[in-house]
């Protein structure tokens, strides 16, 4: 059977669907499926994307798309494949496109069992730093000194005092092909990216940042203005890694103070308003530091 | 031709599950199923097999595995117990839920804590309420005939649901019995390939997996309980198909095992039914009516035919190796349940035994239906469930 080919025009994720304004996923979503083109199918975890794209009756996927429960994308993702494997489906490529609650924290066994194994999946990380669909509590992808629900900033905390869990090295220190972060704040980028992926097999990898104006706390229009401070402040490195070298990084031609990224959300206003607020932006700051150094990040 | 051959039971669970050409198994190892999973690998590696086999790294894997796979249109497989099989739990329940046909084995084995790896029906009996058909068997053979019919009662267009073969782990799994099998072209023509009118596909593109609201969240679970209770009779119809392929008697969801004017009747499961027919025999030789109702489809519950089956004793002993605690063993209430209000029902009690494998044996059966002999001349109210042979050095 032919898989009829999707014209420019017609997008495989349209829109009617529930997310809030300015969601960076939503946005994300759509132009992931651009590059993948729709002999694709789509596994998700519980979280945003989920809630706001399932409602019974409703769909926005114009691919074949799969939610199960919350902790086994990965392992649904390679029961897809093993069976498009077994029935001689070789065209047709599975992807999974989850949040950072269902791929840091709860997911992160079957992610991990998933590379390990090699399974032929590319898993997508939508990242907007804590469990947004339930309000914002606290995920391992939660920034450091960021507030979330269940690690407030209060008389006796600062927020998420452990670091963010660097997700995309323990991902390539399972050997896998590909592994790249991406932001939405850059669309191309991302789209190459993903395309890039899709020419590979095996177990891949991209983590996207996706800002999110509801929880964050930031004006909806700002989504890729955010974004792009966040990038150019240092704290979201974008790169690729391809079988464990690095073999491109986005360089910040002009390179922010974390405070022009920080003091624009919310979620942050607690570092500005308190009393040893301004040492913790300096830990802020490190952070970024050590990114830039890292993976080289400033234009020479 | 069919072939007749003395294996261990997990053995036969294997070429069972290899006669019906899985498309994919996913395995992560549990005493006591390790032998299952173990048996299909050396297939597999063999070439014997031409199925996808994922080693996964947790039993909430192994789940997810299948289900993903059956969304995606391929015969799918797994096993596990205990532990194993209260991981899967979320995973079944979401199945069940969408209707994702694949067929596991459930080697039954007690619950922690404390931890004992033997054999009782905690871990089964826990997932009853999660939509998966159930059956338990008594034998090896019946072991190997059940998993042939499990894939076709799974994927019947109006069935659609995860189907569990629960075994008794080691007395069943690690036994050696002589087991006829089935000759692999009259399983082919018994279990076509699996053809789901649904599955996710790029040429017709669906979303699985919902979110529904309390508008319509009740139907599609009643939906799960309709394909069930009516799928009864096309169960029943696949297990005559069985017994016409295998040349045994397959059929029914309930076995009556000299039920015939019988004022005592054994309820049990599993492979300590093997052990009650023969006290049956044993007793009705000594001149006492009993008889023995054995369960083989436990969930959808067969209670139409249990009440037959019943309607003329004085006693129904119930042989639990389950215990819903802070009430009563899991078989006991299901059939109180059913049984309340019927004309003249007779009196249950709900007999707990076997728990983290404590042997139950002809000795165990006499002196059960001794105490139902008590209870059928004295009428005393039953309201606990009674838990036979407990060490009274232990507990009292």
């Amino acid at each position: 059977m032919t898989v009829k080919k999707k014209t420019r025009k017609e997008s495989l994720f349209v829109s009617g669907h529930r997310a809030c304004h300015g969601c960076g996923m939503a946005l994300g979503v759509r132009h992931i499926l651009e590059a993948t083109g729709n002999d694709v199918i789509v596994v998700s975890p519980t979280g945003c994307l989920e809630t706001f794209s399932s409602p019974y009756g409703f769909s926005p996927w114009r691919v074949p798309w799969i939610h199960h429960v919350f902790e086994n994308a990965p392992a649904v993702a390679t029961g897809v494949a093993a069976a498009l494997r077994a029935q001689g489906r070789d065209h047709t490529r599975v992807i999974a496109i989850g949040g950072d609650g269902g791929t840091f924290d709860i997911g992160f066994g079957a992610l991990s069992g998933m590379l390990e194994r090699g399974d032929d999946v590319l898993y997508i990380c939508v990242d907007n730093g804590a469990y947004m669909n339930t309000g914002g509590q606290r995920s391992a992808a939660t920034p450091t000194w960021a507030a979330t629900t269940t690690a407030p900033a209060g008389r006796q905390s600062m927020g998420k005092a452990e670091m963010k869990k660097d997700l995309p090295e323990i991902v390539a220190a399972h050997g896998i092909p590909y592994v790249a972060t991406a932001s939405i704040a850059y669309l191309g980028d991302l789209k190459k990216k993903v395309k890039k992926a899709m020419s590979y097999h095996g177990p891949r990898y991209i983590q996207i940042d996706t800002p999110c104006p509801s929880v964050w706390s930031f004006a909806s229009h700002l989504t890729l203005e955010i974004g792009r401070l966040g990038i150019n402040c240092g704290l979201v490195p974008l790169f690729e890694k391809e079988n464990g070298k690095i073999t491109a990084v986005r360089k910040i031609k002009h390179k922010i103070s974390v405070i022009d990224y920080l003091n624009k959300q919310k979620r942050y206003r607690h570092l500005f308003d308190s009393e040893g607020g301004q040492e913790e932006i300096e830990k802020v700051q490190t952070l970024a530091d050590i990114n830039i150094e890292k993976y080289g990040l400033l234009a020479v | 031709m069919d072939s007749v051959k003395v294996v261990e039971g997990s053995e036969a669970v294997a070429l069972a599950v290899k006669a019906c050409r899985p498309h994919v198994i996913s395995a992560y190892p549990i005493s006591p199923q390790t032998h299952i999973v173990e048996s299909l690998a050396r297939m597999v590696a063999d070439g014997d097999i031409n199925a996808e086999y994922v080693r996964v790294e947790s039993e909430f894997s192994a789940a997810s595995v299948v289900a993903g796979a059956a969304a995606a249109g391929s015969r799918s497989y797994t096993a596990s117990s205990s532990q194993g099989l209260l991981l899967m739990t979320e995973v079944l329940y979401a199945s069940a839920g969408m209707r994702l046909p694949f067929v596991m084995t459930g080697v039954n084995r007690s619950i922690s804590a404390p931890i004992n790896i033997q054999v009782d029906h905690q871990d089964s009996m826990s997932l009853r309420d999660a939509g998966l058909i159930q059956f338990y068997v008594e034998s090896v053979q019946e072991a190997y005939d059940m998993h042939l019919a499990a894939f076709k009662i799974a994927e019947d267009p109006d069935i659609m649901l995860p189907v569990m073969v629960c075994m008794d782990g080691w007395v069943l799994t690690h036994s050696y019995e002589r087991v006829q099998f089935v000759d692999q072209k009259a399983v082919d023509d018994f279990l076509p390939p699996f053809a789901p009118e649904h599955y996710l596909d790029p040429a017709t593109p669906k979303t699985w997996g919902s979110y529904a609201e309390s508008d319509a969240m009740m139907e599609f679970k009643y939906a799960i309980h309709k394909a069930m209770t009516e799928g009864k009779p096309r169960i029943e119809s696949i297990l005559d198909e069985l017994s016409a392929l295998t040349g045994r008697d397959n059929s029914g969801l309930i076995e009556a095992y000299r039920t015939d004017g019988a004022e005592i009747i054994l309820v049990a499961l599993g492979s300590v039914t093997g052990t009650v027919k023969d006290a049956v025999d044993e007793l009705r030789d000594a001149g006492k009516n009993v008889g023995l109702l054995k369960i083989r489809c436990y969930r959808p519950f067969p209670h139409e035919e249990i009440w037959q089956a019943v309607k003329n004793a004085s006693v129904v002993a119930v042989i639990d190796a389950s215990f819903s605690m802070g009430s009563e063993g899991s078989i006991g209430l299901d059939l109180k349940a059913k049984l309340f209000g019927r004309p003249q029902a007779p009196m249950v009690v709900d007999f707990v035994a076997g728990l983290g494998g404590r042997e139950i044996n002809g000795g165990t059966i006499h002196r059960l239906v001794t105490r139902a002999e008590e209870i059928q001349r004295s009428g005393e109210l039953l309201c606990e469930a009674e838990w036979v042979d407990l060490d009274a050095t232990i507990v009292s």
